[in-house]
């Protein structure tokens, strides 16, 4: 029997059984063990029952996107199995407590309650699962012992002991059962870190210079507010849970021209109340920063599954005409990147900058290395008693002072304005103005991100992406191994780069493929190049991310 | 004290103002400037916070730095500034309409917060800019360009909501009352924490009720005997509507004050604003 080198293990239970904690363990035990990780979770929207699940990925080679294929799922509760029906083919095991896999005919059933009471205690079963798991992948059982310890550090020692003893019987056994996978160290990840999209997110933020945050909670972007707050002491945060979306979005205009380097966190339905400030930030020339993790939507929508729908949302979010700029990072390096860019595109052209993520992009972690360095780009001066805010320039951009710096006044007005911030109607102002804030648009074409080609130059048939799908179609893409398809990957979203439209020529075939019901970027792309094919789009708008299968067999039908 | 600065170093001479000849709003800038004048502020330091609305229009006419943003939202924005750069003089100014109407939800919470900011708003019970409907503050039963049968409800009490707040400072005055203001609005400015003073005016075009005259006749001042840092007579005298009681309603001296509790000004008062810049 040929040994596999890849394992995808999927956990399943109620919310509060733990799925969570066995998830950051045995990650963490794998990564320490030298293995690449990739995990993934989706969840209902309630604190207690319901079904959720977790897909971890261990792997000798970088493991980076979800896929359908189960090797072993872990149920946690009698009726953990039914709802991933679907995912089981006959090559999966199911290994768990006895009484809720005896039923399936390609299981293993151990006494994992009976093994946690032998140790003082049955909520120790989940420690013993963890034991079992790190056994089959034969992780390195020092990693085991550290982690269990790290995660219950705060328990008494008693506590602690138990679960390490539990999770070595599991262990123990895990080693017996003889299972076919044999998964290659590398001492390279053993450096790596783990890391999330939330947290390459909020990282990034800081490294563009962020430090105020004004937010109000809401699924899935909660996590980077989070972030930050957590990170307020040591990096000098100010934070602020605000009453509504629009208190925040206000602040952190306001915020901006007080000084600070402010963003948002929220997702569809809180920007939804957020798109007068964006109008604001047009008008007065201040920036925000706006992170956008998307669900689906209209309205509550599904709370907390992903999808890729409020492009158009966040593209025409505001009345009135101005520049602005939006990111979609497609890996955790990039959302580092531009997290940080941000901030520094912000301040430069003092207009409101995105970043879209979603739920799956979030809440999906992988090993990676120490991140780039960031460089915080500051462009605020200090001011004259001559000074004018909206001083006419030759590119649009007039010199952003602050109040108290210097010995001018900082005048912003959301009317229309003259040159020193007052209140105008002359017809030629406004024309001025007007086009002045336009302006703009042309340095920011200048420093678009461009899009990226992977696979050969020499392609046939060209599948454009953005945002969160970029791992997915990679390994799909990879799967396939057709020397005549390529993918290009949008991580700036608009304005769209001008460069892409030489790609779109070159292409003999395009075929778009977003999570959102009418392809939204592609219809961009259509309204932005004139005699681009933008008909074929590959589609999905269930809550539940492509998975690299669901992206082979659709690509299949589109290329010969 | 040492002398005061002419009120006229915040002139700005060529402003075009917009509002009618008799407004309230003209009280209320001469107050406003005046009372700068007497603490000595500089310009520089002071930003005038306003959202939309005639009585929102004052920054315009005031030279300060000025952050005149969207209707509804003067205080989420005067909170930010403050906690960004709490070495600025911070002064949210609005209507009645702005300040308890669409900004009702930031006007609780910012109580809550208990920035260091001073909250001026220019009471005419009435809105203006729109030309004459209804506002928050319209008694029950009066007739407007909006409201053909009379107002249907009951006014919103700002007073009595910021007292159940437990607010830091509220305050009530009259334009037509110059001296009073002018020391409301200094004490105000001087307090720690958030300050209330909700100034009633007349608007001359659309308020035919709520007159100077009327003013006079249905305000009266607090005596000096008067404890503000009695919270139930505060609740009394701001549930009163028989007459309207001028003066320092409710203090309390005891509230945290929001900026100076966060993370970053733990160890380091220097303002966030200034940090990694050449001052």
């Amino acid at each position: 029997m040929e040994k596999k080198s890849e394992i995808s293990i999927v956990l399943s239970g109620a919310a509060g059984q733990g799925i969570q904690a066995v998830e950051h363990i045995l990650t963490r035990v794998a990564k320490d063990s030298g293995f690449h990780v990739f995990a993934t979770k989706e969840y209902m929207s309630r604190v207690r029952g319901g079904n959720n699940s977790t897909e971890i990925r261990i792997s000798s080679q970088p493991v980076k996107a979800y896929v359908d294929r189960i090797d072993i799922l872990v149920p946690l509760n009698d009726n953990a199995i039914e709802r991933l029906r679907s995912r089981i083919t006959d090559e999966t095991l199911i290994l768990g407590e006895k009484r809720y896999v005896e039923k399936e005919k390609n299981s293993i059933g151990l006494m994992l309650e009976e093994i946690a009471e032998s140790f003082g205690n049955k909520i120790y079963e989940n420690s013993v699962a963890i034991g079992v798991l790190a056994g089959i992948i034969n992780a390195d059982e020092n990693a085991l012992v550290n982690n269990i310890r790290a995660y219950f550090l705060k328990k008494s020692e008693e506590v602690v002991k138990a679960n390490i003893n539990a999770a070595l019987k599991g262990y123990e056994i895990g080693k017996s059962l003889g299972l076919k996978f044999e998964i290659t160290p590398s001492e390279e990840v053993k450096k790596q870190y783990l890391l999330n999209g939330s947290e390459a997110v909020a990282k990034g933020a800081i490294a563009g210079g962020c430090n105020f945050i004004s937010s109000y909670p809401m699924s899935p972007a909660t996590t980077v507010f989070t972030e930050l707050s957590r990170l307020s002491r040591q990096h000098g945060i100010l934070v602020d849970q605000a009453e509504d979306e629009i208190a925040a979005a206000n602040m952190a205009i306001a915020a901006w021209y007080a000084g600070a380097r402010a963003m948002v966190s929220t997702s569809g339905g809180g920007f939804a109340l957020m798109t007068e400030a964006i109008s604001l930030s047009g008008m007065i020339e201040t920036p925000i920063v706006v992170h956008l993790g998307q669900r689906p939507g209209p309205a509550t929508g599904l709370p907390t599954r992903t999808e890729q729908g409020d492009l158009n949302l966040v593209l025409y979010a505001g009345h009135g005409d101005f520049p602005r700029i939006i990111y979609a990072p497609g890996n955790l390096c990039e959302a580092y990147e531009l997290g940080a860019r941000a901030f520094n595109m912000a301040d430069k052209y003092q207009v409101p900058v995105f970043v879209l993520t979603d739920q799956y992009f979030l809440d999906s972690f992988y090993n990676v290395d120490e991140m780039p360095q960031a460089k915080i780009e500051r462009y605020i001066i200090k001011t004259d008693e001559n000074y004018k805010r909206y001083a006419l320039t030759d590119d649009g951009i007039s010199p952003r002072g602050i109040p108290g710096y210097g010995k001018g006044l900082v005048r912003v007005d959301s009317d229309e304005h003259d040159e020193y911030g007052h209140i105008t109607e002359s017809a030629e102002v406004r024309r001025k103005m007007v086009e002045k804030r336009l302006k703009k648009m042309e340095k920011i074409l200048q420093d678009a991100v461009p899009p990226k080609l992977f696979g050969s130059e020499d392609y046939k048939y060209l599948i454009v992406t953005w945002g969160s799908t970029q791992l997915i179609v990679r390994e799909a893409l990879e799967r396939l191994g057709k020397k005549d398809v390529a993918m290009l990957h949008f991580s700036q979203v608009y304005p769209v780069p001008p460069i892409a439209e030489n790609y779109f020529k070159k292409a003999e075939k395009i075929i778009f493929l977003e999570q959102n019901a009418i392809g939204q970027f592609a219809n961009l792309i259509k309204l932005t190049f004139d005699g681009v094919d933008t008909r074929r789009r590959i589609l999905k708008y269930d809550g539940f991310p492509f998975s690299v299968e669901q992206v082979v067999e659709a690509i299949s039908k589109e290329v010969e | 004290m040492s002398s005061a600065f002419d009120p006229k170093i915040y002139d700005i001479p060529d402003a075009d103002i917009a509002w009618c000849p008799g407004c309230g709003n003209f009280g209320i800038i001469n107050e406003l400037k005046t009372a700068l004048a007497q603490l000595q502020l500089d310009p520089t330091q002071v930003v005038l916070v306003s959202g939309i609305g005639q009585a929102a229009k004052m920054p315009q006419y005031v030279k300060a730095n000025m952050f005149n943003g969207l209707h509804g939202r003067s205080l989420p924005a005067a909170v930010a500034i403050k906690m960004v750069n709490p070495n600025l003089v911070v002064i949210a100014e609005s209507g009645d309409g702005c300040t308890y109407g669409e900004g009702g939800n930031h006007f609780i919470h910012t109580i809550r917060k208990n920035p260091d900011i001073t909250n001026i708003v220019h009471d005419n019970q009435i809105y203006g800019l729109t030309k004459g409907q209804a506002s928050p503050t319209t008694a029950r039963g009066q007739v407007t360009t909006l409201q053909f049968d009379g107002v249907m409800v009951d006014p919103f009490n700002p007073i009595a909501v910021a007292v159940a707040l437990d607010a830091s400072f509220v305050a009530r005055s009259f334009s037509g009352n110059f001296q009073l203001t002018v020391e409301l609005i200094k004490m105000a400015i001087k307090h720690k924490g958030y300050a209330l003073i909700d100034i009633l005016q007349p608007c001359v075009t659309f308020n035919k009720v709520n007159t100077y005259q009327w003013y006079r006749e249905n305000t009266y001042l607090l005596p000096d005997s008067y404890d503000p840092t009695d919270r139930q007579a505060a609740f009394k005298i701001a549930t009163d509507n028989s007459k309207l009681a001028l003066g320092v309603i409710y203090v309390n001296p005891n509230k945290p004050v929001y900026e100076e509790q966060l993370a970053p000004y733990e160890n380091d008062k220097t303002p966030v604003a200034l940090r990694g810049l050449e001052v």
